[in-house]
Formats: C-alpha cells, sequence, structure tokens
C-alpha cells in the first residue's frame, strides 16, 4: 500500500499527489512512469513521475481528473492509500551534456516536462522553459521551472503571460539561439506542432508519448506507435521518442479508443453518486 | 467409503466416463468453468480402470513426474486423503494442471488402456483429488518440511514455473521470496488462462497454499528496472528466473494499428486479469464486437476466440494459416470451441486488417494457403494460394500468432546469456550462465505449456537445492 502524503488542487481538475514510494523515490529518473492501480476493480493506468523525494521516500504524480479512474485517484486525501504502484518504467530521458535546451510543456504535460528541465539543469545545460496553458488558472509548475532556468507563459486567452500558443514563443527562441534539443510533454496536437515548428531547424526533438497501456512492461502491446515507419511499444521502447518520426495522427486516434466507453464509465458512476447522496 | 475389489474382466469392462459440462448454448454466454467436474461416483469409476501398472508409462509422460497409479489407486480404495497428499506431494499445482494440461499428448498418450479403447481420464481425476484437497486441507497430512537451510532463494515471476520452484523450493526449507511484475500474483494463469477454463479463485487458492508453507510473494516488482538482476543476485543466495514469454508478436500487416485490434495478451488481460467482462463495475473497458477474427492456432487463440463469443459477438471465427490437424491448441479446447459455434477459417493467412475512414477495423483480408512440403516443425509449410484473397468481416481482430522475449530483466544483466531470439540459455539442471541463477519457463523455451514451465520449475527447484547444499 501507498499511503498519500499530500494532495494539492494546482489547476481546476490538475492535482499533485505526493505518495510515498520509497524504492521507486530512491532509483527513478528523468522522464520515468509508474502504473498505478488504485485498488479492486480499478484500472491500471502509466502516470509520468514528476518528482520524487528520496529521502522521504515520496513520488509526485500530478494527475488531470479526465476519467473516472483519474478522478478516483485526485479524490483520495491524505492517509488514504493507493493499493499498487509499480515501476520505474520505461527509459529514462536521453539528457544532453552542455549547451541550451528548450522545455515546452502544455497543460498538464508541464509536469511531465518539470523533471527534464531539472535533469537537464542538474547537467549544467541552460534551459529555456516554454509553458502553456488555456488560461492564467491552467498555467502549473511555473516556479518550479524558473528555479531550472528562465521561463516564458503562454496563454490562449492572454489571461497571463504572452497571448498564444506556445510555439509561437518558441518559433522566437529557435530563431534567436543555438539550440541543441527539444524536450516537448503535452496534449498531442501541440507535441506534433512542436515537432512540425522544430522539423526545418534541424533542432533534435524528444516528446513524451502518453498511449494506452496496461502492464507497462511489454506485456500487451496496446501501447503501440509508429515511430519511423516502425511498431514502438511505448512502455518499454520509450516513453520519450523522437517527435520527428512519430506518426501523431495515428497515435491521437488509437487514444480514442475508448472515449465512448469512458464516458459510460463517468456516467456510471455519477449515477452510482447519486444514489449514494439520496440515501 | 467401503470399496469392494472388482475383477479384471469387470475393471476392463468400464467405459472412460465423461466430464460433466454446461450446455454449450449456455456457456458460450457465459465465464462459468465450462466443465463441471466428476462426482464422486464418477470418480470411483474412472479410477478403477486404471490397471496400476508397475512400469507406468503415464508417469514418464508427466513433465512434473506425477506418480499417476498411486494417486488412482488411492482414489479407487477410497482413499482421498492419501490421494491428495501424494498429488500434492508431486504436483505443486494440481487443481490448475488437472485443467489445462494437454493430457492427450502428456500422460494419457502414454495410457496402456489407451492402446484398446479410451486411455485413463488421469486430468479428470486430478482436477477431482485436486478439488478435494481444495475443500479438505485439514484432513491432508502435508509433508514435513525439511528444517530452515538459512539459504534465501528469489524468484522472478509468479507464474506456473515460478510457483512450482517456490513450492519445491519451501519443501526443502529454503526461505523464498517471489516477485511479481503485476498487482496480482499467478502470472499467465491469472491474465492469460480465461474464467471458464480456469476459475481465478482456484489460482487464489493455490497460491495462498503455497504462502500458508511459506512462500513469501511480493507483487508490483520488475525485476529489471525496480531491480536488477545483479542487485538481486547479491542479496540471495540463489535466483530462479521465470518471468514468461512478454511482448506480444503483431503480423507486420497494413492496419494493424487500427482501433479494434488487439494483441491477445492484451485482450485477455483486459478480461482476465482486470474483469473488463463486467466494466463498468470494473474500471477496465474491452470492445466487444458483433464480428470477432482471431489470428492463430493455439491455446491463446481459441482462449481469446471463446472470450468473444462470451463477451456477446455474433460470429467469433478462428483463422488459422495451417489446417486443423497442425493446430497446437489442446484437442479439448478446440472441440469445446467447435461445440460454443466458433467458426473455423483455415489454412488462410492475413494480409491486411482493413477499416473505415474512421481508422475502426471493418474486416481481415485473408489469402488462401495450401499445404506444402514439411518445414523444420515438421508440419507441413503453408503455401499461398496466387488470387484467392477474400475478406472476413470483422469490427474486432486479435492476433494470436505468439510472443517473443521480454528485453526488461535481460538488459539489465549483460553477463545472462541469451539466444538469437533473446531467449536465456541454459543447461540441463536450468542454470544459466552466472552461476546460482537458473531460468525456466517461457523465457527459456519461449511460448509453450503451463506443465512444461512447471517441470522447469521443479527441475529447477531440484538443482538449487544441490547447488545449495553445495555452497
Amino acid at each position: 500500500m501507498h499511503e498519500i502524503i499530500s494532495s494539492t488542487l494546482l489547476a481546476p481538475e490538475v492535482t499533485r499527489l505526493v505518495v510515498a514510494a520509497p524504492r521507486i523515490a530512491q532509483i527513478r529518473q528523468a522522464g520515468q512512469f509508474v502504473i498505478v492501480h488504485k485498488g479492486p476493480r480499478a484500472e491500471r493506468i502509466p502516470l509520468t513521475i514528476a518528482d520524487s523525494d528520496a529521502e522521504a521516500g515520496t513520488i509526485t504524480l500530478v494527475i488531470q481528473a479526465v476519467g473516472k479512474s483519474t478522478r478516483d485517484l485526485v479524490a483520495l486525501h491524505p492517509g488514504d492509500a493507493i493499493q499498487d504502484i509499480a515501476g520505474p518504467l520505461g527509459k529514462p530521458t536521453e539528457l544532453l551534456d552542455a549547451g541550451h535546451a528548450i522545455c515546452v510543456g502544455g497543460g498538464v504535460g508541464t509536469a511531465v516536462v518539470y523533471p527534464i528541465a531539472q535533469g537537464l539543469s542538474r547537467h549544467g545545460v541552460r534551459v529555456t522553459s516554454i509553458i502553456g496553458g488555456r488560461s492564467r488558472n491552467l498555467v502549473i509548475y511555473e516556479d518550479e521551472l524558473r528555479r531550472q532556468g528562465e521561463v516564458i507563459v503562454c496563454t490562449d486567452d492572454g489571461s497571463y503571460g504572452r497571448h498564444g500558443f506556445v510555439t509561437q514563443a518558441l518559433e522566437e527562441v529557435l530563431i534567436a539561439g543555438d539550440i541543441q534539443a527539444v524536450y516537448a510533454v503535452g496534449p498531442v496536437p501541440m507535441m506534433r506542432a512542436v515537432a512540425e515548428m522544430t522539423r526545418p531547424f534541424g533542432v533534435h526533438t524528444i516528446v513524451s508519448l502518453n498511449p494506452v497501456m496496461i502492464d507497462g512492461t511489454g506485456m500487451c502491446g496496446g501501447c503501440r506507435v509508429t515511430v519511423g515507419g516502425e511498431t514502438r511499444f511505448a512502455c518499454v521502447d520509450g516513453p520519450e521518442c523522437d517527435g520527428h518520426l512519430v506518426n501523431f495522427a495515428e497515435l491521437a486516434d488509437r487514444l480514442g479508443t475508448y472515449r465512448v466507453l469512458e464516458r459510460e464509465a463517468v456516467a456510471c458512476s455519477d449515477a452510482t453518486c447519486k444514489i449514494g447522496k439520496s440515501q | 467409503m467401503t470399496v469392494e475389489q472388482i475383477s479384471a474382466k469387470e475393471r476392463m469392462a468400464i467405459p472412460r466416463q465423461q466430464m460433466r459440462e454446461q450446455e454449450p448454448a449456455t456457456r458460450a454466454r457465459n465465464f462459468a468453468e465450462v466443465n463441471l467436474g466428476f462426482t464422486a461416483e464418477l470418480a470411483l469409476l474412472e479410477a478403477q480402470r486404471c490397471l496400476r501398472c508397475k512400469s507406468a508409462k503415464c508417469i514418464e509422460g508427466c513433465p512434473v513426474l506425477v506418480n499417476i497409479p498411486r494417486f488412482i489407486g488411492q482414489v479407487a480404495d477410497g482413499d482421498l486423503a492419501g490421494a491428495a497428499a501424494s498429488l500434492l506431494g508431486d504436483n505443486a499445482l494440481p487443481a490448475v494442471t488437472g485443467r489445462v494440461c494437454p493430457q492427450e499428448t502428456q500422460c494419457e498418450e502414454r495410457c496402456v488402456r489407451g492402446l484398446k479403447g479410451a486411455p485413463v481420464a488421469v486430468g479428470y481425476l486430478e482436477r477431482y483429488v485436486a478439488d478435494w484437497a481444495r475443500e479438505h486441507a485439514a484432513e491432508i497430512t502435508s509433508q514435513t518440511p525439511a528444517p530452515p537451510s538459512g539459504k534465501k532463494v528469489a524468484v522472478v515471476g509468479s507464474g506456473p514455473a515460478g510457483l512450482t520452484a517456490a513450492g519445491e523450493l519451501v519443501k526443502s526449507g529454503h526461505d523464498v521470496t517471489i516477485y511479481e511484475a503485476l498487482h496480482t500474483p499467478g502470472g499467465v494463469l491469472m491474465y492469460g488462462i480465461p474464467e471458464f477454463r480456469l476459475p481465478k479463485d482456484i489460482v487464489r487458492q493455490e497460491v495462498e497454499r503455497l504462502q500458508q508453507q511459506g512462500v513469501k510473494i511480493e507483487c508490483n516488482v520488475i525485476i529489471g528496472t525496480t531491480y536488477t538482476l545483479p542487485e538481486l543476485r547479491a542479496q540471495f543466495d540463489a535466483v530462479f528466473i521465470a518471468n514468461g514469454a512478454g511482448l506480444p508478436v503483431f503480423m507486420n500487416v497494413p492496419g494493424e494499428n487500427l482501433k479494434g485490434v488487439y494483441s491477445a495478451n492484451e485482450y485477455l488481460t483486459r478480461v482476465n486479469l482486470l474483469a473488463a467482462y463486467t466494466f463498468p463495475e470494473a474500471d477496465t473497458p474491452v470492445l466487444k464486437g458483433k464480428k470477432v477474427v482471431v489470428i492463430g492456432g493455439g491455446n491463446v487463440a481459441m482462449d481469446s476466440v471463446r472470450t468473444a463469443k462470451r463477451l456477446g459477438a455474433d460470429e467469433a471465427t478462428i483463422a488459422y494459416r495451417r489446417s486443423k490437424a497442425e493446430m497446437p491448441a489442446r484437442v479439448e479446447e478446440v472441440h469445446h470451441a467447435e461445440e460454443e459455434g466458433i467458426v473455423f477459417e483455415l489454412l488462410v493467412a492475413p494480409v491486411e486488417v482493413e477499416g473505415n475512414p474512421e481508422h475502426w477495423v471493418t474486416g481481415l483480408k485473408c489469402q488462401r494457403m495450401a499445404l506444402g512440403e514439411p518445414d523444420a516443425s515438421g508440419r507441413r509449410r503453408p503455401v499461398p494460394i496466387p488470387d484467392s484473397d477474400f475478406v472476413i468481416p470483422a469490427d474486432i481482430v486479435v492476433v494470436a500468432v505468439g510472443t517473443r522475449a521480454n528485453p526488461l530483466l535481460t538488459a539489465t544483466a549483460p553477463d545472462l546469456k541469451l539466444n538469437k531470439w533473446g531467449n536465456i540459455e541454459v543447461d540441463d539442471q536450468g542454470m544459466t550462465s552466472i552461476p546460482g541463477v537458473f531460468a525456466g519457463g517461457d523465457i527459456v523455451r519461449g511460448a509453450a505449456t503451463v506443465i512444461l514451465a512447471m517441470g522447469d520449475g521443479k527441475t529447477a527447484a531440484k538443482a538449487i537445492d544441490a547447488y545449495l547444499q553445495g555452497a
């Protein structure tokens, strides 16, 4: 069992859970994920590790409550527990050893790009983070990223930072400087746009993929993605891939496999909640 | 129970007793076990058919060398507690093997009674005794375990090989810890083999029995990431690697990444381990097709196609590139599948998965095959017939054409010698290229059967015990 140490609402629908997982806290590296299984009848879901504290024996998970399983997780309070956490899984991020890198984070993906920025700055790499959200209250991890270097915030509605998409700010930084790598984590359309933006600049671009996954150890093949025309399993070959080679259209399409059933699960659990309230 | 001695003539006159089963039409719509087991009367009659041969050929056919005439003789003599103790002494998981072993190519194939008529139903009797044992645990005198040896053994994986090895090793007095990557012990017995063939409560009970005997199990530990093999080796006196087959093989045909294409591993894991057939009561969904095609001819293909039927498919079809005679599946599974209305498209090879503009599967385009000369496996090689393409309409396609070795553990153990397919190489005692590290089951064999994995577990346990005594 993994005790919830703290739970913080970072933005609407986005929660940071600090959870006891001593072994994983000790050995996890940037870019790696865990499979979380809340308890009996729960789904197994992959979550990238946002941070860890080896001394306290905790890992940080940032969760966007989009479906029934993620809602169930963010509903946990300090003192509650998650039954199973397995990991760390996936290949660690390939970090530069020198130079200047850009970390692009969109929405909840900003929490996933954070450990990459942290790793880079520990390697002595200059980090510029470009992070965005629809509006001000959806921008997360700004302060944490500022400790790793310069941060440019973009909002779609202009309520905070620059008005516009992260790709516009990215283009300017690419034009301005000698950039060795771009790391991008966020919604599929954002990662695709980032990859398209960096392609003409010839800058190595790494994206972190989050496809449907069951075991996280290569066994199910549900997380298969096409990279450079070949099928790869995001869990063991990734989750980070060369953004210039990923078939994003297929990834986005496959992520929609369970959309109808997910709505059914949410509707069903809402119905259960109402029954609970009327009693 | 009093038992009357019967004459040899009477013994020879008893016909092979039939397994009681759920009706095909009923069972094809539920997940309850198909086989209902022997009654006491049926078991006694069947046991009386055994000739108790002095040189029992059936034992040679058993990968874990169960003393078959002994336990069947005890059933015939009315000594069920004795039969249970005897069987459990030889086989750590008899309730499992009694249900999933391919007896027709092992013990029963060698049964003398099979020369003239039907062999003794060894599997059915094993199942009967194992089920009796589960309900009468207190009445069974178990072997006294050896005094603690002071040696620690780690087992990687809690599937059939790992559980068997662990069971044997605790009997020898060793301190055994199993590391399991998933959240529940049992390996393929939990995620792979469906409820209707092997109820999960039975697996849980068998695992609990081993735990009561002293086996420790830690779930959610992936050797290769949570701990590396060298780390494990440093903490234990010996290690047994039985982490299973691993990565599903796809066919590399166009359309394989359309929505509605599953590997058998994913399809079965959703349904078995995560109970997706009860969705939305369980949180894990599975796509339920009206027309499901499963590619392959092994037990995993049969399990997948019969699962599809139970999930409500109107048409559930096996597409296999050879003929029925070459199918590697157990005879009983093929027979049950036919009874349940599974369609068999034989001598066909997939060419392409077809989809609609929204990228959902609409069908499987296949090519007809003919059997040519025998290949390396001794089976006749399928050869494509030109211009024979046709489409099987489908909304779900399940690929059950095998697995390849999982690299997670081996990638962190550079000293571990592998063959060209990535499987671990072992000597005839099950020891790998690293002293004190043994391996067995699918990670050594590639995809094989539960009982062969258990045989490896038993062999390795014996070798580990000898290794530890010498150490």
